[in-house]
């Protein structure tokens, strides 16, 4: 029998193996690092269920297989056990992402009856008050019953917690409940600059020895707990010289389709000004991923500059990311300024410096919410 | 199994770790293991030993079982590396 079982990771060939469904941008807390658009409160015309249910379709025949349910707050949606019913149905691993608010027992009774696997839930602080307080909203109390009564109903949870300058405080706390309560994973995502988080950085971004401080907290976990507790936790990119493989490149393996239906190489990628995405109210799916201008624009090599072009890394990180070429540097086809070889790097390097002297408790923060800043002011191209 | 290194006995019952979906994926011709953070398409061989981990059948039966569907006689020591790794990268546990 050759070797006894090698196991091949699925490079996508081509599939858009991910699949996320920002059901609604509609959510109930106001996290001032939301990665949703800055006018989400202007788009109302969310999908049918039945028009979910063709996308959940239509992406299985083009090779999708996971399935994350995401928004906004995806419990706002009353046909979200009937879209899990149908995505497991078609044969999906079934995702859900949820800020907890609305996870009552007997909707996860229900989601579990529907194939619901997996639930990841976000939370940003171990003590009550000050977790209150970075989302806008009394939300704690909710989060814990939920991530217990999420465990009694044996689901496996990932806890993604954003890490910013307000909660790095929280990691060992954070740990020790999820060890305690059971969870099999942990995320310390890192918070990625755009939109609310863009916006909110100069009061969010952490100083390096915080980050080092939260990693090394994280390695002793790791010794401490072993297997029982899986700690994910990568530098940021800002920390780092080098951008993330930001989804796998360009319409590789991930597609995101907006509440509206539109579809979208990564959920970031409405901040591109004059990139016009498809819709699949419009459009077949297949045609969408395989030939849409949008897809087609940054997939592959053929869109960089120098230096990336000439780089021997650019099949491990693709250049970056699109979205932050764009919105630090202008133009989306420059090299993610993240990165240290990038003429644009010291942009990143100048926030990382500011973040020393900008630690002050009173630095303002815009929570997300409903006219607190103008969607509709653009601004005049010099 | 609660000790976490401890190699499978014959009596032990394999079975595929809940987190995990595994299914055959017509797509790809394979079978695949979906878990939260991924997707691993198995060769043929682990695919097929997987298959027989559910939870009912011992390591002395999956491995006569695969004897017959390999041909092989010779296949215990791949069998058993591959159930350590399997079992080393948490997809796998084994009840008595
Ligand atoms: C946008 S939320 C939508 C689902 C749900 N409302 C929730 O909070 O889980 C999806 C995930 O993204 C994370 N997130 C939000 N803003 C982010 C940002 N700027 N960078 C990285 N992750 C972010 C949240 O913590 C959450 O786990
Ligand atoms: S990150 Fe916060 S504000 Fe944004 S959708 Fe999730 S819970 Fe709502
Ligand atoms: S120059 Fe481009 S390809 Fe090279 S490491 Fe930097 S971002 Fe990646």
């Amino acid at each position: 029998m050759g070797k006894g079982g090698s196991q091949l990771k699925l490079d996508g060939d081509g599939k858009p193996l991910w699949l996320v469904l920002e059901l609604t941008y509609r959510c109930p807390l106001k996290c001032p690092w939301c990665n949703n658009p800055l006018d989400y409160d202007e788009i109302r015309n969310e999908l049918t269920t039945d028009e979910w249910k063709r996308v959940l379709r239509d992406a299985r025949k083009i090779g999708s297989l996971q399935l994350g349910f995401s928004g906004g707050e995806p419990m706002l949606r009353p046909d979200l056990e009937e879209l899990v019913e149908e995505g497991d149905k078609l044969g999906y691993y079934t995702n859900l992402i949820t800020s907890g608010m609305g996870l009552t027992k007997e909707r996860l009774i229900e989601l579990k009856r529907c194939g619901l696997k997996q639930i990841q839930l976000s939370l940003q602080h171990s003590n009550k008050k000050k977790n209150d307080v970075m989302v806008g909203v009394e939300s704690f109390d909710e989060k814990m019953s939920v991530i217990e009564e999420i465990k009694s109903q044996g689901f496996p949870v990932v806890l993604n917690v954003p890490l910013s300058r307000y909660n790095v405080d929280a990691v060992d706390d954070i740990i020790d409940m999820a060890a305690r309560t059971g969870v099999e994973y942990i995320e310390f995502a890192n918070i990625q600059y755009y939109n609310w988080a863009l916006l909110n950085r100069a009061a969010l971004l952490p100083t390096i020895e915080q980050i080092e401080y939260a990693e090394e907290r994280v390695n002793r976990a790791r010794e401490r707990l072993g297997k029982s507790l899986t700690i994910y936790f990568v530098v940021p990119d800002y920390f780092d010289g080098r951008p993330k493989a930001c989804m796998n490149g360009w319409g590789a393996i991930h597609l995101t389709i907006a509440p509206d239906g539109s579809a979208l190489p990564c959920q970031e990628a409405q901040v591109l000004d004059g990139v016009e995405f498809p819709n699949v109210r419009d459009h077949d799916l297949g045609w969408i991923w395989h030939q849409s201008p949008a897809f087609e624009m940054y997939r592959g090599n053929s869109w960089m500059k120098k230096p990336c072009v000439d780089c021997d890394e650019k099949e491990k990180d693709f250049g970056g990311c699109r979205c932050q070429a764009y919105l630090l540097t202008g133009d989306a086809t420059n090299t993610d300024p993240a990165c240290s070889k990038s003429r644009h790097f010291d942009i990143i390097q100048s926030a990382v410096e500011a973040a020393r002297i900008n630690q002050m408790p009173q630095m303002p923060l815009v929570m997300r919410s409903r006219g607190a800043i103008n969607g509709k002011m653009k601004l005049i191209k010099p | 199994m609660t000790s976490s290194n401890a190699p499978f006995a014959l009596n032990e019952r394999p079975e595929i770790n809940p987190v995990f979906l595994f299914r055959w994926e017509e797509q790809e011709q394979a079978y695949l293991l979906l878990y939260p953070e991924g997707i691993i398409k198995l060769n043929d061989s682990a695919g097929n030993i997987l298959k027989l981990c559910d939870g009912e059948r011992t390591i002395e039966t999956i491995v006569a079982e695969l004897k017959v569907l390999f041909g092989n006689d010779n296949i215990e020591g791949d069998v058993y590396n591959f159930m350590e790794v399997a079992h080393g990268k948490g997809w796998i546990t084994a009840k008595a």
